[in-house]
């Protein structure tokens, strides 16, 4: 892969540091009247989710990292691997639990996601920022019990749990924000 | 579709307000050095010398003599301050005894610096730079603070040493800690840095220690004149003191250099010296020597009467006077809008 020069510097470029990708999220270009210049970065991995605060001066540089982005539907899940699929070239890829953290609250079949690959393997995936889930159970409201419990938590098909207002019933469906797991609305089909 | 839709970038990135403040800020500051009896003067942005420094780099332009053919023809530079022109003007100055020759100048003007483009730098802005015959650095800095309280009234500057600044801020000693110990220092303030660094390179780590450590805790509440650099960083001033240290000094406000002062070197051969140095380390870096030769030298030969000089970041200036936080919000068209 090609290197990035520090003129190159800015936030978005995915670059490569110890064996990981990193994504620059900020970087500030600080230079003393007759000093050298210097670049104050702020990194995430993109793996381990982590941010690296470093310092590089004009003329340093960083690999560039092979890291793209490809929309691949998931397929099922089996105990803790979870099946995608490249929905161009239907190559199929395997990730761990870990690798898909949180989005397994999410993972419908079929449903089609955004997924990280770097190097061609798979490091992270995401949910489409609003999907609609079934709820599984919910505890029935009490009656004119409205105004301590305005909101519950329900289970959803895929196993994961929501904040709802107290009227979401078991078998509403329901709009999520995969981002911050926040429930939206009811929808009616 | 609108046309300004079309073409946002043909707005000006600052307000109307901050653009009146510009303009007030011009004429305070020459009414400042007029009462002074300054005398304001304009000297070319396009020279065949410019400043020889490891860390600025000018902007060369060819000069064609035929239209024909751009590119060939003579090497000029945009000025990275207009310091050349303005000593040889002391110089005549000071070979000149009657009375129209002036003890002080000043000039508001353009300045130039490749490659530096940020939220505090743009790689065109405007300088201002004045010098006195006869001030030492103590009378250069308190002239510096009256110019600074003059224009943004928060009181006249502390004055730190660089060292004093250094111990308090970064705990360590910039005058006499080897590189070695510097690039321990650095990495005891969790300051990460890549391992490739050269250790050796004792300035970088003062850069690295000064910007992370030092420099935001400068001008906070009334300015700070940081003075006597390291005499590795000497540039243009001349030495000082045993162990010597730089007659050298910057202003700073809310963390931020503005301004940056020399009792001038005044010997011809030295500064032939540091140009041998500066051009080395610049080939060593993968950058074009400068010219070494210059009239700025020629000039020193003649007799640089003894003066202290200052130039001042003006965009800056407005931009802190405004409540500003970058000079975008200062500057009619900044560099991705030129």
């Amino acid at each position: 892969m090609a290197n990035y020069n520090t003129n190159d510097f800015k936030r978005g470029l995915k670059v490569q540091i110890d064996g990981d990708p990193y994504l620059m999220v900020e970087c500030n270009f600080v230079k003393p009247g007759k000093g050298n210049a210097l670049y104050k970065c702020k990194l995430k991995n993109l793996i381990r989710n982590t941010t690296l605060d470093r310092t590089y001066k004009g003329g340093d540089s960083l690999e560039a990292a092979d890291v793209t982005e490809i929309d691949a539907q998931f397929l099922y899940r089996q105990m803790d691997m979870f099946v995608f699929m490249d929905n161009v070239s239907f190559e199929q890829y395997e990730l761990t639990k870990d690798q898909v953290d949180d989005t397994w609250k999410y993972l419908k079949e079929g449903m089609v996601c955004s997924m990280v690959l770097f190097n061609n393997n798979p490091i992270t995936v995401s949910a489409p920022n609003h999907v609609v889930l079934k709820v599984e159970y919910a505890e029935p409201s009490v009656k004119g019990n409205t105004a301590t419990n305005l909101t519950k938590p329900v289970k959803t098909e895929t196993g994961g749990e929501v904040i709802v207002p107290s009227f979401v019933e078991t078998g509403d469906m329901i709009r999520v924000d995969t981002r911050t797991n926040e429930y939206l609305e009811r929808v009616r089909e | 579709m609108n046309p300004v839709d079309a073409c946002p970038d043909l707005l000006p990135s600052a307000n109307w307000e901050r653009l009146r403040l510009r303009a007030e800020l011009l004429a305070r500051t020459r009414a400042f050095f007029a009462e002074r009896g300054f005398l304001e003067v304009e000297t070319p942005v396009l020279s065949a010398d410019t400043v020889i420094d490891r860390h600025l780099d000018p902007i060369a332009v060819t000069l064609p003599h035929d239209p024909r053919q751009p590119n060939v023809g003579r090497t000029l530079y945009l000025q990275t301050s207009p310091e050349f022109a303005m000593k040889r003007l002391l110089v005549a100055s000071a070979l000149d005894s009657t009375d129209a020759a002036p003890q002080a100048i000043y000039q508001l003007t353009r300045a130039f610096r490749a490659d530096e483009t940020g939220p505090l730098h743009n790689p065109e802005f405007t300088m201002l730079e004045w010098y006195r015959r006869g001030d030492d650095m103590q009378a250069g800095m308190q002239f510096l603070s009256d110019l600074a309280a003059s224009l943004l009234g928060r009181g006249q500057a502390e004055l730190v040493s660089y060292g004093e600044a250094f111990l308090v801020h970064a705990g360590v000693d910039p005058h006499t800690a080897s590189a070695v110990e510097l690039a321990a220092m650095t990495s005891y303030w969790g300051i990460s840095v890549p391992e490739d660094w050269d250790v050796a390179d004792r300035d970088a780590w003062l850069n690295v220690l000064l910007t992370h450590l030092v420099e935001p805790q400068l001008g906070q509440g009334v300015p700070t004149i940081l003075y006597d650099y390291p005499a590795s960083q000497a540039a243009l001033a001349r030495l000082h003191g045993d162990p010597p240290v730089a007659a050298r000094c910057e202003l700073y406000v809310d963390g931020i250099e503005l301004a940056n002062g020399y009792h001038e070197l005044l010997d011809p051969a030295v500064l032939r010296e540091r140009n041998v140095t500066a051009n080395k380390q610049r080939l060593a870096d993968g950058k074009p020597a400068l010219p070494e030769d210059s009239r700025l030298l020629a000039a020193m030969d003649a007799g640089l009467p003894d003066c202290t000089g200052v130039a001042l970041g003006f965009d800056r200036l407005v931009m802190l006077a405004a409540g500003a936080s970058s000079l975008a919000e200062i500057l009619a068209f900044p560099i991705d809008r030129a």
